[in-house]
This record gives structure tokens, sequence and C-alpha cells, in this order.
């Protein structure tokens, strides 16, 4: 069981939010959209992780329980 | 059972094909022989139908080759009364094959739809195609014959989708059914476990239906007979290019494309790079073609797949720069424009070769682009972008020399030829036939 984070590319709307609160794991592209790294959320920053999505003012940010 | 079933060998799926019109369910039925379809919805009705698609090894012909029993186990699985979709939209420019099915033996996938609703339980089959008039209207033909003939269980339903190249994304055609616009998306759910209504939902290619039905009647084991190991049975293949007869053949897996150039009546011009498996497909060099032979295996040294069974023969005479920029900048429009990165990054790219092809790129336009694919690649809710980032990458990797070329010197005299890719509505000088020949 790992967690990872997911964005739902069409709710998403580049607000960037989640790359401020989560630099470890979310870069933005060229538009300003998130790019996540898709390795598991590692024990140190799941608080921050769940932080990010509950900050999402699109709830685009997901944390998914994906079996390896 | 017909010496066709028997023999295993080809025609299979375009045995009796007519350019006269559609097949009638007689036909059919004599072509065929009759349909073995259990009558009573048992309980665990559907783990024979599994069993026997599983040891037949088929796999789905829509694009993603996603083995169609482990689909139809989803279904099963999941929980409601599940929902049949044949899937014919079939928005690939470069393919005809779904349409030709339907256009002309339109019983075969209906077969399919039919075994496959029988052991789901499903009391709806809803076909989906074109907006194709001669498409629509032999498959409301052939729906009004079976439900005079066999009544109206299960219920059969005819359904349009617009000619989008993303129409047919499972989840796109989904959300259309369900009164939405035909755009995918976010998943999960995924139609196998929300679908049509809410209810589990089998959305399957044309083709790969049809290739159920003749499995129900000749069992696994015919499947097998012809085919590779891990690619078995027969497929069909739209063929395009400098040839004589240019059209929809149906070819063992792992056929030679030499064989295939023969059967369409040889080449009338060199060749410069094969498309295969479509506008989400690889293009590989023209120096390969006596090489290549058309199977997922044997496709995949150059990272290709059969896809839907395109097979795009590029002549030399075309510039592959201006057929690459043209391919771009109708990938970008043909986004659904839903998510950012698959809206900037296709938009981008195409931006970025057209400047190339014209001699006005910066310097490093090279890097740019790859960063731009690699930037693009995985990021929508489909799989789109990652579809039209491989094929341009692809193309800049076939056509190197024809990209450095074009970002020095600017257009070619080529440029100005009339596109060899085909675009929906665009006249071109290709033949829009059937071809009955394997
Ligand atoms: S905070 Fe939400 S809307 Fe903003 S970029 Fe991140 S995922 Fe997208
Ligand atoms: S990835 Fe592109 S085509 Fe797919 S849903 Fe998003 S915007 Fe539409």
């Amino acid at each position: 069981m790992a967690d990872r984070i997911r964005v739902n590319p069409i709710t998403c709307e580049a607000h960037g939010m989640c790359a401020e609160l989560l630099p470890e794991m979310i870069t933005l592209d060229d538009w300003g959209y998130p790019i996540v790294d898709g390795r598991p959320v590692p024990r140190e920053l799941v608080e921050h992780a769940r932080r990010a999505v509950k900050s999402c003012p699109k709830f685009a940010l997901l944390i998914e329980d994906k079996r390896d | 059972m017909s010496e066709n079933g028997s023999s295993g060998g080809l025609p299979r799926l375009l045995a009796g094909i007519s350019p006269s019109g559609a097949l009638t369910f007689d036909q059919h039925l004599e072509i065929h022989g009759e349909l073995p379809v259990s009558r009573r919805r048992e309980r665990n009705g559907s783990a024979a139908l599994i069993d026997q698609i599983e040891r037949a090894g088929l796999l789905g012909r829509g694009g993603a080759s996603f083995p169609t029993a482990l689909k139809l186990r989803a279904v099963a699985s999941a929980r409601g009364r599940p929902v049949v979709v044949i899937n014919a939209a079939e928005g690939e420019p470069a393919s005809l094959k779904d349409r030709t099915l339907i256009q002309s033996l339109p019983h075969l996938a209906l077969d399919g739809a039919t075994v496959a609703a029988a052991a789901l339980g499903a009391e709806e089959i809803i076909l989906c195609v074109g907006s194709r008039r001669s498409v629509f209207d032999s498959a409301a033909q052939a729906i009004g014959e079976r439900q005079q003939l066999l009544g109206s269980s299960p219920r059969l339903r005819l359904a349009q989708v617009p000619d989008r190249y993303v129409s047919g994304q499972e989840s796109a055609l989904v959300n259309h059914l369900n009164g939405g616009e035909a755009k995918p998306t976010f998943t999960p759910p995924m139609p196998f476990q929300s679908g049509v209504r809410g209810c589990p939902t089998l959305v399957s290619n044309a083709e790969t239906f049809a290739h159920i039905g003749l499995i129900a009647r000749h069992g696994p084991e015919w499947f097998r007979s012809i085919g590779t190991a891990s690619q078995p049975g027969s497929a069909l293949v739209t063929l395009t290019g400098p040839l004589a007869y240019p059209g929809v053949y149906e070819i063992e897996h792992g056929t030679s494309l030499a064989s295939l150039i023969d059967a369409a009546g040889g080449l009338s011009s060199r060749v410069s790079a094969v498309l295969c498996g479509g506008y989400s497909g690889v293009w590989i060099d023209g120096g390969q073609l006596d090489a290549l032979s058309l199977s997922n295996e044997d496709l995949a040294p150059y990272g290709g797949s059969l896809g839907p069974g395109v097979v795009l023969l590029l002549s030399e005479q075309a510039c592959p720069v201006s057929e690459t920029a043209r391919l771009a900048r109708w990938l970008a429009s043909e986004s659904t424009r839903q998510c950012g990165p698959c809206i900037h990054g296709l938009d981008t790219i195409a931006t970025v070769i057209e400047r190339v092809r014209v001699a006005k790129g910066e310097r490093g336009s090279g890097q740019h682009l790859a960063r731009l694919v690699s930037m693009t690649r995985g990021r929508g809710a489909c799989a789109h972008p990652d579809g039209a980032v491989n094929v341009l990458a692809s193309a800049f990797e076939v056509f190197s020399e024809e990209f450095v070329s074009h970002s020095r010197y600017g257009r070619c005299e080529a440029c100005e030829l009339p596109p060899e890719l085909p675009y929906p509505g665009v006249r071109q000088a290709r033949a829009d036939t059937l071809v009955p020949a394997g």
C-alpha cells in the first residue's frame, strides 16, 4: 500500500497553491500546472501532502491509495 | 457449420463482404452459422464466456490491445446490471475498419455484443457510430432486422457520436451516452464500475465484438489457429499510401507488411516511412519496410504497436516536416481543452514545429521540443496527449534530417503538395474503397 498524489487535470486551474505547500513533490510546468512526483508520499511529508490537498481551491488534488 | 468456420483460415471477418451493400441477417447466418447464445441467464453465466475469450487470447481492437477477458471479468464482477456498448465511433482519421464492419457486415459486431450481453445478464446493447449516413443507415437496418427476428431482448439502441478524435475514448463515450459532452471524464470511476446510467458498462471496439461472435461459434482453438502466440487471430487493417488498392484488409497477426502491400497491388512510389498504429502510433523508417511484420511483438522494437490496425505509408514525394506540422496542429485542435497541460503542451509543440518548418525556430528548438514532449506526456485526463507526443517524437527521430534541413533553409518544394495524411473533411487523393482481400 502506498499513497500517491494525483491531480485531476480537468478541474485543476493552475492556482499553484499545491506547489507552494508541497514543493518537495510538486513543481509547476511552463503554464503553471502542477507536475506531481509519482513516488509514494514519504512519511515525513504526509502532513504537508494532506494540507496541500485541503488547500486546493478546486479540490483537484488527491491522495490515492495505489498498490504497487 | 460453414466451411469458413472449420478451416480457421482467412477471410474470417470479411467473409462474404460485398461492395453492393450490407449483408442481411440471413446472408450473415448462411456464412457464419447460427449464433450459440445461452438463453438462460444463470448466476455466474459469464464464467464460460470469459473462460473462452481468455483461452482465445483476444486483445481489444480499439488501439490499446487490452485483454478482452479481463475487461469482461471486471464488468461481470461489478455491482449492478451491466450495459454493453459497441464502439464504432472510429475517430481515428486513418482508420476505416469499424465503419467498414458496420456498413458492410453489421451483424458480426451485433453477434458478439449479443453473446456478451447474454453472458453478463445485460438487457441493453448500444451501438455507437459516427456521423456517416451510410454507416448509420446500415446499423439501423441491421438492428431492425434483428428485432423483428429475435424480439426485443436485449434492447438494441443506436447512438451517434460526434466525429472527433477523442469521442470514442471510453469515458467520453459513456459521458455522451449519459447526456453529457463526448469528452473524457476523470477516472475512476471507470466505465466498468459506473458507466451508462451508473451501470457497469462494457465498452469495446466493434471489431473486438466481431471476434467474440466468431469465437462463440468456433471456439478458442479455432481462433488461435492463426496469428502469433501473444496476439492470436486475425485483424482488420486499414492500409493507406501510394498503392493500387488502399483499403481495409483482414490479415493474420504476424503477416509481413510486404505481403500486405502485394495484396494491395504493390507500391506505385517509394515509401519514406511507415506510420503504424494511427495518429497515436509511431513512425518507422521506410528502410525497414521489407523487415516489418504486423503484430505488436514485431513492432515493439520500434516502440510501436498495431494499435487500431492502421498502417500508413508515406510516399517519398511528401514533405515529412509539413506532414508532421499539420499532424501536430490537428492533434492540438482535437484536444477537448479540459486539461491545461494538454491544451498548452500540444499547442506549443505545434507552434514550435511550424516555426522550425519555415526556418523561424529559435536555436535549440530540438531540445525545446524534447522538453515539451516530456512535460506534456502523462498529464491529461485521457491518453490523448500521450499518444500525440509519442507520434510526434517518433517523427522527430525518423525525419531528423528533414527537420534539420527545414530549420536551416525553411520551406521545400514538397511543402506545397496536398496532405498525404488523411483528415476528416479534407479531400484527399485516396480511394475510400473496401477491399475484401486477405
Ligand atoms: S492548488 Fe489545485 S488548482 Fe491549484 S495548481 Fe494545485 S491542483 Fe491545480
Ligand atoms: S487530456 Fe486533452 S483530450 Fe484528454 S480530456 Fe484532457 S484536454 Fe481532453
